[in-house]
């Protein structure tokens, strides 16, 4: 597959880079540390994709069976 | 409490100076006891490596019996011996390096490839093992030292520990343990990390054994026997063997001599030792006891099911339990459990003595030994007594506060039940006792499908909860009735099985009529209030009599087994007017329309006990249940309900429908798709072989054969039948089953194909060779009731056999599947926030299942039910 064209695919949810407050507000209302959210890897093609950098929170906007969208956030990593 | 991490476990040989810095005492007599009666000193059941006497203390600790952890003691040998579990690696750490000057037979270049490569390996937490073969491998290769230029020999090594070095002329001499133990010194530290291993915590040689640790006497206490004779532990025995020898030895060295003898006294060294450590060395004789009985010696301790870590340390006993064969009794309460007398007098509950219970309690002790008694009392100066015949009534006088007192379990006490396999969370549930005659536990059949139990032998272990935490935790968190819903599937786990779901089927299916005094009979374990009025004076209807255990205002429809699917096949739902009683109306809690089935009251279904679970709660929902169960164990009992083997009968025109119609059209279609085939006339389907075509058509082709059957014996047997009924109400059995018994057994597969198997080009020898026909292949015409014929049972005998072996596979794959979803999952908790978090308190999952629902409390995958709440609100004055 060419590259850029892995964001556009069905299974690939979207991935947004948080702003600085953004995370902020995320680690309040959950009261935790950044270290305490789940991780992803630089090395993740969505990761290189989007250009995160290590440090970054990501907010991924998943469809749910259950829920109908479902937000999650990881912590990328090296 | 300041809490520490473990950062890791490390594993070496001992040095012989770190046995003797941990020894406590040097042994060197083979004796335990004196004649006085004490242990002595320098012997193996030394006073300084613990104590086992009650009333000495530990000359090392000075700690009494039970406060000592013992200490280790040490034995000097007289000589070297090999450690028979390291036997194999010392053969195979001579072969690889030189004899002369003791380095790895590598070049330098070859052995940092290897050391880079053993350090990622250790970098990747993976196992170095692969490594270490290859270098061992690589180093036998060279037959000439490249550091000192010396000329290797072949080593040869003799189970069990045994080495021999062939030199070039073919001359055989056997190295001493002596002569192993200073080649494996001449390794140097820097090429032991070759063999994977850290030089600091095992250097090659302590794997020849130089001092022996003696384990304390703590690890191997030696038992009074009744005459007061002593009785060692094995590994004492062992201990007093290898002393003997070890004394022999030097006793004879000292005295100069012949070496023959010095080296068979060293080979008896060897044995004992071998033995000491792994009685069941291949090539060795077991060291025997005085009777006969092989030693249990360290390994055996230690290895196989009975071993520490199978045995004692994964599988530990636990007191205040029980264990007998499950029975069944529906007369108890679903939340009850029956237990025997004989059991409730042995397990015990600990009772404070306080103010308001003081006589009540001196009442308990007045029983004695009577059942609803007690058997120890504890003073207040903590003093336990035990009630006996002769001291209950003292006991009962003297009995004040501040004691306490070990009561039997009577009525009413909380106790845990489980059986295993303890697959998921209902297979452990909190009841409540029952005492009864007999030995067996009594269980209401309720209950069984969360045990996964039946009544043919199985057992169940009880567990008597100790303290009120406990007892309160279980109460609320595991009565049965918690668990009706399982968590699963959020249905009913808990509900009517087999008979019940026939009595008020039977009940329920028609118009059936009863006098008040039948009503009354049937109800009269249940508490009904009001009888109401009989539908059609004077009598009521079965219908009208299943309405009373309803709770009042209970609204519901659904449809129920018998539905016939008419709006999937583009019919119109006919509703109350269904011809087959299947759509189950109930208004304010009276049943309208439809009959009572396994939809709506058996377990893993049951509507109508979820529907009372959620709305009006726990209690009523297990009242519900033990009212239906009453109701239709009455009922059953009073209208009867057989089957034999003549309920299986079809009428002699039914027989021959079978035969003629089904059985014998499909198998002359069986010919013609042969022919066909034969003749190439045949058309393969897509993605399919001319063959597999064929196949798959005569597949389908004796498949509807066996339905057809199956349909003829159905409509010739009738709802009237038994069988029928049982399978038509979800009680027991399938249609297909009463179709093999009675109308044909039909094709036997192997994974999923006719049976081919067998000799070349046939099943068996009384076919012809590349016979297609439906006879050779495994299709089974007969019925079980008329009996299968000799080449059919063998087909049967085949697929049979498949089902067997795939049963026994599948609970094993299952079981090790389950294990490991469990053991990564135990851990992850559901916080109050709603999300799923780990030990260390990092997120898994941000909000619970995504939509924060417990399957057992939300509506089959979504939050609320909103057709169900809409027709709450308007259906009620609608549809009245």
């Amino acid at each position: 597959m060419k590259k850029g064209k892995i964001l556009e695919h069905k299974l690939v949810p979207k991935h947004e880079v948080m702003e600085e407050s953004e995370v902020k507000e995320l680690l309040d209302t959950y009261k935790i540390k950044k270290e305490q959210i789940p991780k992803i890897k630089l090395s993740d093609a969505v990761i290189k994709e989007i250009k995160a950098e290590v440090g970054d929170v990501v907010k991924i906007t998943r469809e749910s069976r259950t829920a109908g969208k479902f937000l999650a956030y990881r912590l990328v990593i090296e | 409490m300041r809490t520490k991490r473990i950062k890791g476990i490390k594993f070496g040989l001992l040095s012989p100076a770190e046995i003797r810095r941990m020894s406590a005492a040097k042994i060197i007599t083979a004796d335990t006891y004196g004649e006085d009666g004490f242990p002595i000193e320098m012997g193996l059941v030394n006073q300084r490596i613990g104590v086992i006497d009650p009333g000495l203390r530990c000359k090392t600790c000075g700690g009494r019996m039970g406060e000592c952890p013992g200490h280790f003691g040490h034995i000097e040998l007289a000589a070297p011996v090999i450690h028979v579990g390291y036997a194999k690696l010392i053969y195979r750490m001579l072969s690889a390096t030189c004899r002369k000057c003791g380095r790895v037979l590598l070049e330098e270049k070859e052995k940092e490839r290897f050391l880079a490569e053993i350090e990622r390996q250790k970098e990747k937490q993976a196992d170095v093992g692969d490594v270490v073969k290859e270098v061992f491998k690589e180093a036998v290769k060279n037959a000439v030292c490249m550091y000192c230029g010396e000329h290797q020999r072949v080593i040869k090594y003799d189970k069990p520990t045994t080495y021999i070095e062939i030199d070039e002329e073919e001359k055989k001499r056997r190295l001493m343990p002596t002569d192993v133990r200073e080649r494996l010194e001449r390794i140097p530290d820097e090429d032991i990390a070759l063999f994977g291993m850290d030089p600091k915590s095992a250097r090659p040689e302590w794997m020849v054994l130089t001092v022996l640790p003696v384990p304390p006497v703590t690890a191997r206490p030696s038992i009074t026997l009744e005459s007061g004779q002593r009785s060692e532990d094995d590994l004492t025995h062992k201990l007093v063997d290898i002393i003997r020898i070890n004394q022999r030895f030097m006793e004879n060295r000292d005295a100069g001599a012949p070496q023959l003898i010095i080296e068979d006294l060293w080979e008896l060294l060897q044995y004992h030792v071998s033995t000491y450590f792994n009685n069941e060395i291949p090539g060795l004789p077991p060291a025997r006891h005085r009777s006969g009985r092989p030693l249990k010696t360290m390994e055996q301790r230690l290895k196989g099911k009975e071993g520490r870590f199978r045995g004692s340390l994964s599988g530990k006993r636990v007191n205040f339990s029980a264990r007998t064969v499950i029975s069944p009794d529906p007369d108890i309460d679903i939340d009850e459990v029956g237990v025997p007398e004989e059991i409730a007098k042995e397990l015990t509950i600990t009772v404070n003595v306080t103010e308001r219970n003081l006589e009540a309690m001196r009442e308990t002790v007045r029983r004695g030994k009577k059942h609803p008694g007690a058997n120890y009392v504890r003073r207040a100066d903590g003093k336990k007594v035990k009630v006996t015949e002769i001291n209950y009534e003292a006991l009962a006088d003297e009995l004040d506060i501040g004691w306490k007192v070990e009561r039997h379990i009577r009525d009413g006490d909380i106790v845990l039940f489980n059986r295993q396999p303890s697959l998921h969370r209902v297979s452990i549930m909190a009841h409540r006792v029952r005492v009864m005659p007999g030995k067996t536990f009594r269980v209401n059949p309720t209950v069984c499908p969360p045990y996964n139990a039946d009544y043919d032998g199985d057992e169940m272990n009880l567990h008597v909860l100790q303290t009120e935490e406990a007892r309160a935790e279980a109460k609320i968190l595991m009565a049965v009735q918690r668990n009706i819903i399982s968590p699963r599937f959020g249905r009913p786990i808990i509900g009517g099985i087999h008979d019940y779901i026939t009595g008020l089927f039977l009940l329920t299916w028609g118009e059936k009529k009863f006098e008040r005094e039948e009503v009354l009979e049937m109800l009269r374990k249940i508490t009904v209030n009001d009888l109401g009025e009989p539908a059609e004076a004077p009598y009521w209807t079965g219908k009208q009599i299943f309405s009373m255990i309803l709770p009042r205002g209970l609204n519901l429809q659904f449809r129920g087994k018998m539905c016939e699917k008419c709006i999937e096949r583009g019919l119109v739902c006919m509703k109350e007017k269904c011809p087959h009683e299947a759509y189950v109306k109930i208004r304010e809690g009276e049943l309208i329309s439809g009959v009572i089935d396994e939809v709506a009251i058996g377990s893993f279904k049951g509507i109508i006990i979820d529907r009372i679970f959620r709305q009006y709660g726990e209690e009523a929902a297990k009242r519900f249940i033990n009212d239906a169960s009453h109701l239709a164990i009455n009922y059953i009992l009073q209208a009867g309900f057989s089957f034999g083997i003549s309920d299986e009968d079809i009428p002699k025109e039914g027989e021959k429908q079978i035969r003629e119609e089904a059985v014998r059209e499909a198998e002359h279609k069986v010919e013609e798709l042969i022919k066909a085939y034969e003749a190439e006339e045949l058309e393969a389907l897509p993605g399919r072989t001319l063959e597999e075509t064929l196949e798959l058509l005569v597949m389908q082709e004796l498949a509807r054969a066996r339905d057809e059957a199956g349909d003829i014996a159905e409509r010739y047997l009738g709802i009237e039948n038994a069988a029928v009924l049982m399978a038509k109400s979800g009680a027991r059995g399938s249609m297909l089953n009463l179709t093999q018994m009675a109308a044909c057994v039909g094709q036997q597969s192997v994974r999923g194909e006719r049976i081919r198997r067998g000799y070349q080009g046939r099943t068996l020898p009384h076919f012809k060779s590349g016979d297609r026909g439906a006879d050779a292949h495994g299709f089974v015409r007969a019925s079980f009731k008329d009996g299968l014929s000799p080449t059919e049972y063998f087909f049967h005998a085949v697929g049979g056999r498949e089902a067997l072996v795939d049963t026994a596979v599948r609970t094993s794959q299952s079981g090790y599947f389950q294990r490991r979803l469990i053991n990564a999952l135990q851990d992850l908790e559901v916080k109050n926030d709603g999300t799923v978090r780990e030990t260390r308190d990092t997120i898994v999952q941000f909000k619970y299942g995504e939509d924060s629902v417990d399957p057992s409390k939300g509506e089959y995958g979504k939050v609320v039910d909103i057709d169900e709440i809409i027709r709450e609100m308007i259906g009620a004055e609608a549809g009245a």
